[in-house]
This record gives C-alpha cells, sequence and structure tokens, in this order.
C-alpha cells in the first residue's frame, strides 16, 4: 500500500494488540498494517470498541504490543530499547487526549504542565529562556502568556485542550497523535481547535495520525481515512474516495449514519444497516483505486465493487 | 410593544471584542486554597479545628506554666475541682489540672505516632503495589488480608505482654495492623491516577517512574493520604484507652488519658472527677479529629467542586 | 390544528454559587405541540440543560431558584406545586432519559422490575398486567427476546441497548411529553442512528411529544419538526427545522452552521469558527450577550438587548440585524454555499 515518491514515517507492520488470557484473548488489535507519510494527516476512524485507541496507544508505547512491529523513521519503536533511544522517540512523537479535564494534572499550572518535558529531557534550564519557551507554546495555541500561572481547572474545555496540544509540542515533535482530541468539546469550539491543528500543521510540518469517531471533522482534516472495525481495517483510502466511493458494506453503513445538517434529505434518509459476516483466512487487502484498499475474500470484494 | 427611536448610527458594524471573553477570572485559585475555603464554611470542621489548637496549645504550655509539677504530691486528696485545683485532684494528691496536660501529651504523642507510622509503612506498601499491578500487587494485599484477618485484640495483647506495657510498645502495638487502611487507601488512589489521562500524557513526555511518584501521583493522592491519617489519630487515641482499661496502657509514673480514666474508674463513687476529666477530653479531642477528617474529606470531594 | 400541550413563558432561573448569582436561564418563551418534536440546540453554559431539567422542577432549590415566569403544562402552571404534586407528573405525564445509560439505570435492580415500577407508581394495575406492559415495552423499544431480557441486570446489556431500555422506562406510564436531554451523545454513530429511528417511530405510534436538546445540528436535522437555537440563556432563534436550516438568521446560528465542515464542497480552508467564549452568566454582558463574538455586532448590540423579531408565522430572531435600520447582512460565504448545494441536491431529488 504505498505512494510513489512520499517518505514514509511510521510503518505499521502485521500488529496485534491482545488482552486477557492467552489461550481466549481479546484480540482489541487484530493484524493491522498500514503507513503514514510525511506531512499528511491521517485520520484512523471506528466505533468503541473497534481498537483505534489502543492502536495509538501502542505506536506510542503506552503499551507493548503482542505481535508485529511498528516502525518510526526506519527505527523499531518497540523491543529492547535504552534510555537515550526511548527519550529520543519521545522528542519526535507525541499524542494530544481525549479528555481535556482529565489529560491535565488538577494540581499543576498550565505553565507547569507545558514545561514538564523540559524538566524530563533537562532542556531550557535557564529559567528566562524557559519561561520564554512556555510563553511562545503558549501563544502558539491561542493562549495568552498570563495564563501560564493559572490552574488546570480555572480554564474551559476548548483552553485545556490548547493547553494538551501546547504540551505534546513542547518538545518539538515531527508527528502527532491525536487521540478524539475534539470528541469532548462543544462544536464551535471543536472547529477551533480543528483550525488551530490545520495551522499548526502547515506552521511546523507535522504529520498527524488523526483518531476519531467523527467521521465529518475526519474527513474535513485528514488526507487518507483508515477504518478499523472489531481490530481489523476494513478499508483505508484518500479522504474523498472514502467518503464519495466508499466500497467496504461496514464504511458504507457507517457513512449512512451520520447526521447532516440538511432536514430535508434527513427526513428521506435510507440507513444502510451492517451485518457482519466472519472473513475467512484468505482474506486479504485487495486494491480498488488509487491507494485505495480494501479487507476481504478477493470474492466478497468482487461483489462489493460491483455494487459501488 | 413601543418603538423608541434609536439613532440611526447606533447600527453601524462595529464588530466583535471576543480576545476580552477569553479572559479568566480574576483571582487565581490554587486547588489547596478552594480546599480551603470549602473547609472553613465547614462549621463542625471549624469547630473541630478550634478544639484541636486549643488542645494542642494547652498540652504545650499548660505544664510549662503551671505552678504545680504533675508528680508533686501535695498532701489533698480526691479534692473536688476547686479554685485551687481546677479540675481536683487524685488519690496522691496530684494536680489533675496539670495531669491532664501532660497525659495530653502522651496520648497526642501516641496518636500521631501511630498514625505517623501507619502513614510510611501503608504508603510504601500502597504505592508499590498499586504501581507494580499484577502478581507483586495480588501478593501484597493477599498478605495485608491475612494480617487484617488475625484477631486484633489476641495479637496486641500477647505483643504488649511479652514486651512489657511502655510507650514504645504501645505505640508499635497500635501501628501494627493499623497500617493496613492507609496502604488499602493508597493502593485505591494510586491504581485511579495511574490511568488517568495527564499520567499517560507525562509517559509520553518520557517521565521516569519516580517522576511520576513525586509530581503526579503523591499531590493528587495527598488528600486521600491526608484525611486517612486525620481519621487514624483519633481511633490510636481511642484504641490506646481501651488497652489501658485492659492494664496495658503506659505504666506509672507516665500518665495518658487512657491510664488516668481507668484509675479515675475505681475511684468513681467517691471522686467522680477523677474519670469524668479524662473521658471528656479524650471524647473531645476523637470528636475534633473526626470533624476535622471529615470536613477535610468533603472539602476535597471534587464533585463539590462547580 | 394539533393542541399546544406545553407553553414557557418568559422563565428566568438563578442559581446561587460562592462566585455570586448565576443568571442561567434569562427569559426564555417557548411551546409545544402534541405529537411533535421540538430540538433544544445550544453548547455549554447556553442554559439549554437547565431548562428541560426546569420542565420537571429537577433543580434543587437551593442553589436554584425560579425566579420568574410560568411553566404551562396542559394549561396549568408547574412552577408552584409542591414537590408532592409533582411526583404525579413526573414519570406519568413528563419523562425523561439523560446522556449516559450507564448511570440513569439501578446496576443492582433487574430491568424488568425498573419498567414495572414505573408503571405500578401511576397506573392502578395488577403486578402480572405490569409485567405484560412491560415485555410490550420492551418489544416495542427493540429490544430482542424480551422475556429473556426482562430478567436481566443493566451490565449484561450494551450501551445501546441500555438506552433502548431507559425509553422503555420513561415511556412505561404513557407520559404526554418526552424530555430527551443528549441522549444519543455518548453513543457511536450507527447506534445513535438506530436510537434517533426508534425516538421517531414511538413518536409516530403514541403522539408522545419530544424535546430533544443538543448540541449536535446533523441530529436536530434529523429529528427536529421545529428548534430553538439557545445562547447565553435565552433562544436567540425559534422556527421549524426549515427555518432554521436553509434560512438562519442569527449570527450565532451562522456560526453554529459554518463550524461544521461542508464535505460536499471540498475546500482547504480553515472552519469559519465563532472566536471566544461563552461570557460568564454571574455578570451577564450588558445588550446582546453574543455581542463579543459576532463579527457583525453594532453599536446597539453593546447597549441594549434586542427584542424577538418575527420573520414569518413561525420564525423568530433575537438580533439588532433585523432591525428596519440595520445593515442587511447576507448569509456568510460557506454557509450559504453548503444551502445552495442542499437545496439543489432536493431540487434533483423531485425531479
Amino acid at each position: 500500500m504505498t505512494k510513489t515518491g512520499a517518505k514514509k514515517i511510521l510503518e505499521i507492520k502485521n500488529v496485534k494488540q491482545y488482552f486477557g488470557s492467552p489461550s481466549n484473548p481479546i484480540k482489541a488489535v487484530d493484524d493491522i498494517s498500514f503507513d503514514v507519510y510525511e506531512g499528511e494527516t491521517l485520520g484512523l476512524v471506528g466505533e468503541s470498541g473497534c481498537g483505534k485507541s489502543t492502536t495509538g496507544r501502542s505506536i506510542i508505547r503506552l503499551y507493548d504490543i503482542t505481535g508485529g512491529e511498528i516502525i518510526f523513521d526506519g527505527e523499531n519503536v518497540h523491543g529492547k530499547k535504552s534510555k537515550s533511544d526511548l527519550k529520543k522517540f519521545n522528542r519526535q512523537m507525541q499524542m494530544i487526549f481525549q479528555d481535556p479535564y482529565a489529560s491535565l494534572n488538577p494540581r499543576m499550572t498550565a505553565g507547569e504542565i507545558i514545561g514538564e518535558a523540559f524538566d524530563i529531557h533537562g532542556l531550557y534550564k535557564d529559567k528566562k529562556e524557559r519561561r520564554a519557551k512556555i510563553q511562545e507554546l503558549l501563544e502558539a495555541v491561542g493562549l495568552n502568556k498570563e495564563h501560564a500561572n493559572r490552574y488546570a481547572h480555572e480554564f474551559s474545555g476548548g483552553q485545556r485542550q490548547r493547553i494538551g496540544i501546547a504540551r505534546a509540542l513542547s518538545l518539538d515533535p515531527k508527528f502527532i497523535i491525536a487521540d478524539e482530541p475534539i470528541s469532548a468539546l462543544d462544536v464551535s469550539i471543536q472547529a477551533q481547535v480543528v483550525n488551530l491543528l490545520k495551522e499548526l500543521q502547515k506552521e511546523r510540518g507535522l504529520t498527524y495520525l488523526f483518531i476519531a469517531h467523527d467521521l465529518s471533522m475526519v474527513k474535513y482534516i485528514s488526507d487518507r481515512i483508515a477504518v478499523m472495525y472489531r481490530g481489523k481495517i476494513m478499508e483505508i483510502g484518500k479522504a474523498d474516495d472514502i467518503y464519495n466511493h466508499p466500497v467496504h458494506p461496514y464504511t458504507k453503513s457507517l457513512l449512512s449514519a451520520i447526521p447532516l445538517p440538511d432536514p430535508m434529505s434527513e427526513k428521506r434518509r435510507q440507513r444502510i444497516q451492517y451485518k457482519h459476516t466472519e472473513v475467512d483466512e484468505s482474506a486479504s487487502y485487495h486494491e480498488v483505486g488509487d491507494q485505495h484498499y480494501v479487507y476481504g475474500t478477493a470474492d466478497l470484494v468482487k461483489t462489493w465493487v460491483a455494487n459501488r | 410593544m413601543t418603538q423608541q427611536q434609536i439613532e440611526k448610527d447606533k447600527f453601524k458594524i462595529v464588530g466583535g471584542n471576543h480576545e476580552a471573553t477569553d479572559k479568566l477570572a480574576d483571582k487565581s485559585v490554587s486547588f489547596w486554597k478552594e480546599v480551603f475555603l470549602r473547609f472553613s464554611h465547614n462549621k463542625m470542621a471549624v469547630i473541630g479545628i478550634i478544639i484541636l489548637v486549643i488542645v494542642i496549645l494547652m498540652a504545650i504550655f499548660a505544664p510549662m506554666f503551671s505552678q504545680y509539677k504533675s508528680s508533686d504530691q501535695l498532701g489533698v486528696y480526691n479534692a473536688p475541682p476547686s479554685a485551687q485545683f481546677w479540675f481536683g485532684t487524685d488519690d496522691l494528691g496530684r494536680d489533675i489540672f496539670v495531669r491532664i496536660w501532660e497525659g495530653a501529651r502522651i496520648s497526642l504523642f501516641i496518636g500521631i505516632a501511630a498514625a505517623i507510622i501507619d502513614l510510611i509503612i501503608g504508603v510504601i506498601w500502597g504505592s508499590i503495589s498499586g504501581l507494580s499491578g499484577g502478581r507483586v500487587d495480588n501478593i501484597m494485599m493477599r498478605i495485608a488480608d491475612v494480617l487484617t484477618a488475625v484477631p486484633y485484640l489476641l495479637v496486641v495483647i500477647v505483643l504488649l505482654v511479652v514486651m512489657q506495657p511502655g510507650l514504645f510498645p504501645m505505640i508499635v502495638a497500635l501501628s501494627i495492623t493499623g497500617w493496613i487502611t492507609m496502604a488499602r487507601i493508597v493502593r485505591g488512589e494510586v491504581l485511579s491516577i495511574k490511568n488517568q489521562e495527564y499520567v499517560l500524557a507525562a509517559r509520553t513526555l518520557g517521565a521516569s517512574t519516580s517522576h511520576l511518584i513525586i509530581k503526579h501521583l503523591v499531590p493528587n493522592a495527598l488528600g486521600a493520604i491526608l484525611v486517612t491519617m486525620t481519621l487514624t489519630i483519633p481511633s490510636a487515641i481511642f484504641t490506646e484507652s481501651f488497652l489501658s482499661y485492659l492494664g496495658l496502657g503506659v505504666p506509672a509514673p507516665t500518665a495518658s488519658w487512657g491510664t488516668m480514666a481507668s484509675e479515675g474508674n475505681k475511684a468513681i463513687a467517691n471522686a467522680p472527677w477523677r474519670l469524668i476529666f479524662p473521658a471528656v477530653f479524650i471524647s473531645l479531642t476523637i470528636f475534633a479529629f473526626n470533624a476535622v477528617g471529615d470536613g477535610l474529606r468533603d472539602a476535597l470531594d471534587p464533585k463539590l467542586r462547580k | 390544528m394539533s393542541k399546544t400541550i406545553l407553553e414557557v413563558k418568559d422563565l428566568k432561573i438563578n442559581f446561587k454559587t460562592y462566585a455570586g448569582l448565576v443568571h442561567a436561564v434569562r427569559g426564555v418563551n417557548f411551546d409545544l405541540k402534541e405529537g411533535e418534536t421540538l430540538a433544544i440546540v445550544g453548547e455549554s453554559g447556553s442554559g439549554k440543560s437547565v431548562t428541560s431539567n426546569a420542565l420537571m422542577k429537577l433543580i434543587p432549590q437551593p442553589p436554584g431558584i425560579y425566579e420568574s415566569g410560568q411553566i404551562l403544562f396542559n394549561g396549568r402552571d408547574l412552577i408552584p406545586l409542591t414537590d408532592k404534586e409533582m411526583t404525579k407528573v413526573r414519570g406519568n405525564e413528563i419523562a425523561m432519559i439523560f446522556q449516559d445509560p450507564m448511570t440513569s439505570l439501578n446496576p443492582t435492580m433487574k430491568v424488568g422490575r425498573q419498567i414495572t415500577e414505573v408503571i405500578l407508581q401511576h397506573k392502578k394495575v395488577s403486578k402480572a398486567d405490569a409485567k405484560k406492559r412491560a415485555i410490550e415495552l420492551l418489544t416495542q423499544v427493540g429490544i430482542p427476546f424480551p422475556e429473556k431480557r426482562y430478567k436481566q441486570y443493566p451490565h449484561e446489556f450494551s450501551g445501546g441497548m441500555r438506552q433502548r431500555v431507559v425509553i422503555a422506562i420513561a415511556l412505561a406510564a404513557d407520559p404526554k411529553l418526552l424530555i430527551a436531554d443528549e441522549p444519543t451523545t455518548a453513543l457511536d454513530v450507527t447506534i445513535q442512528a438506530q436510537i434517533l429511528e426508534l425516538m421517531k417511530e414511538i413518536q409516530k405510534s403514541s403522539k408522545t411529544s419530544i424535546i430533544f436538546i443538543t448540541h449536535d445540528l446533523g441530529v436536530v436535522a434529523n429529528v427536529a419538526d421545529r428548534v430553538a437555537v439557545m445562547y447565553a440563556g435565552q433562544i436567540v432563534e425559534y422556527g421549524t427545522v426549515n427555518d432554521i436550516f436553509y434560512n438562519p438568521k442569527h449570527p450565532y446560528t451562522w456560526g453554529l452552521l459554518g463550524s461544521m465542515p461542508d464535505l460536499d464542497n471540498d475546500t482547504d480552508e480553515l472552519l469559519r469558527t465563532i472566536p471566544g467564549s461563552p461570557p460568564d452568566l454571574t455578570n451577564p454582558p450588558k445588550g446582546d450577550a453574543f455581542a463579543a463574538r459576532n463579527e457583525f455586532a453594532m453599536a446597539i448590540d453593546y447597549e441594549q438587548e434586542p427584542p424577538m423579531f418575527q420573520i414569518s408565522d413561525t420564525h423568530f430572531a433575537k438580533t439588532w440585524l433585523l432591525h428596519p435600520d440595520a445593515p442587511k447582512i447576507p448569509l456568510p460565504d460557506a454557509v450559504a454555499k453548503r444551502i445552495e448545494g442542499f437545496l439543489a441536491k432536493e431540487a434533483e431529488f423531485n425531479d
């Protein structure tokens, strides 16, 4: 599933994340493979329990994976790593979390939260430099430098999420995993945060893995989209193709369930239901368009493409 | 509805001023300041603090400035409270007032020392257990469970008989199973905190385990730890009094409230004040600590935050 | 002409807090007819949840204060009623479903009993009849094997199934009005679609009126007959669902519509957001509460609160931009383009 010419910043190869007893494991992530190219935004969508958050957290090493390889910038992320190797990964890939209320330590000020990484990595030891850097980060996310001394609970949800973004930027990473960063926010605040993420991407040349369940926002911000269901990627392709020419029946059912702000069309909308059938081992990824792949057996994929 | 005349130029577009809406409240309130404010609105808790402050100050200063020493035998036996002897005298002619405050020192010392030992062992045990998870956690908690199952009184009595009653043995006896409550509380806090997103965020930033403990786990578990400590002290004071009644209290001439009450119990017919005063102070102090502990717990309750 | 079952007149609700008096609801007026769905849209701090809780007198007093206004349910004002009198209304005539199905259900009580409890509280029927009715309700809300499920506990149901149970409980005593406070916000999009379909079916068959509170405009377009847009404790635009989505007149409504990405017209432009944050209701701003965030604000907006201007029989908006002396501001581009696209699609469909 390669795009010619572009550089891969992240390669996920046959990653498995199984929990529970080895004889009857819960397959949270069940053999997924995809690549993320430098500078793009890959959206990872699916409903609760599909494994998208687990995938994100496995990439950033919050969990150890059960099988497969995660290769970041040519280097294997998992396996035996020295402390300095691990610190190197920290400085190149970071994460933005979902819950603006739980992702900030209630006992710390905004400045302390943003500057925590500096303490951990021994950066900006000079007080003045450190303060200046924290101010720069606050302003980069649309907050004031006066906010540095305020405690997390004094901020609104949207402002807290901005602090979380500033924290993720503090080590100047190349790659950011955004794990449902807007799900807990009001509609107009979601738009503010999404705009901010887009601007930051342009300014800093960031690559994003955008994990979410809201397909509309994902489609808006992503270049490519991967659709997950029960631990597997069902379909992956360019955002427009996924949205306008979906092939996998699950993708179609997901799209048909999104309510649009169009009352007349909503009144006559016919939702497509999805009935899941287990596919056998012969299932694999089949190319159905430019950079567009679907998971299934050869026969099934043929019928799906015909019904496109 | 009457249409008032509005000047036409009021309808010129001037635009918004949204920067002003992003301003935070004027005063920055830290977490502990908020806790303090909520605590100070709780009448019972404030009364509790006042009582404790008075008792502690008296315990420190009263014996220093008293005209009588606690061991002075003044020749007036079993005298009721009077202008000269505010709390009366005992059967050896000693001033009960100064003895109460000397006793306060002992009882408070025992209570606080036991609580501190519980704190140290409990926090270490609970955080290692909670942070490790898996088998280590399992084993450590099963050990705690087994210790809880052992009949406490039996263990304590055997211990005190073997070690001979005294200040140090009393403290050991009180802490021997007291740490388990603290350990369980700390483990619970650690378990819930370590999965919070802000701890995960710190891990993704590259934080070491000690950084996580110092910067994230301890400050956020502090509230629960403080409440538990505040509630352990009265429990220790009470148990000490109880053990004194069994004759296992600190030996004379040192006197705790418990031993004084135990002695006073024997003279209940003719000199009831010898029981009443220590009993009243035990009850008052226990009540005060409980009120403060409850007040602290309520003040720390995140649900009460707006 | 269907009859009006609910009229809310100039409702004002305050809260006493450490920080001062919060004016959560500042003069709300709306009505609801039999069998229709009114959506109340707003973001955090708009007062929508306070309003809906107020309808059932669920606001704790203190710190809540019913400052003024009337809640006329079938002609009867609910505000002066005592708590005891309200218990006959709650469940029986007005029922409510909340956002989180996990905390709405008693985890230690079998699901069937949670339904029959409501029935037996309000109707004089035998236990056997109540059980029969409960199983009917479980079937009606689309739970398969209802006799078996009747005896199960909430944790044995998935999130979507639990929300169906919550709906069954709400309908148990045949209420005339169902208030749904963000019932699908915590659910996956496919489950949300199922629950919305279910609610519409129920409304058709039982003629229940529904007040649907949400911040998701897509959901509003799907379920609502009429819409009230709330901001800073007031209704700023009010009309039929077509009025609001195809002919919005209040700049806040424009902002909400603009905040949603337009998926048909592919553009790389940034979303049209509403800058800033909602106002602090302990000190509601003078004039139009939305002024500070409104790029089209006028001098008058900072001085006087606008009245409700009438746009049509069904459509009202509370903005000075509708005053005859105000400049005619066209719909912002992004919003206009999308509406055009929708109307074109509809025209195509009708051909």
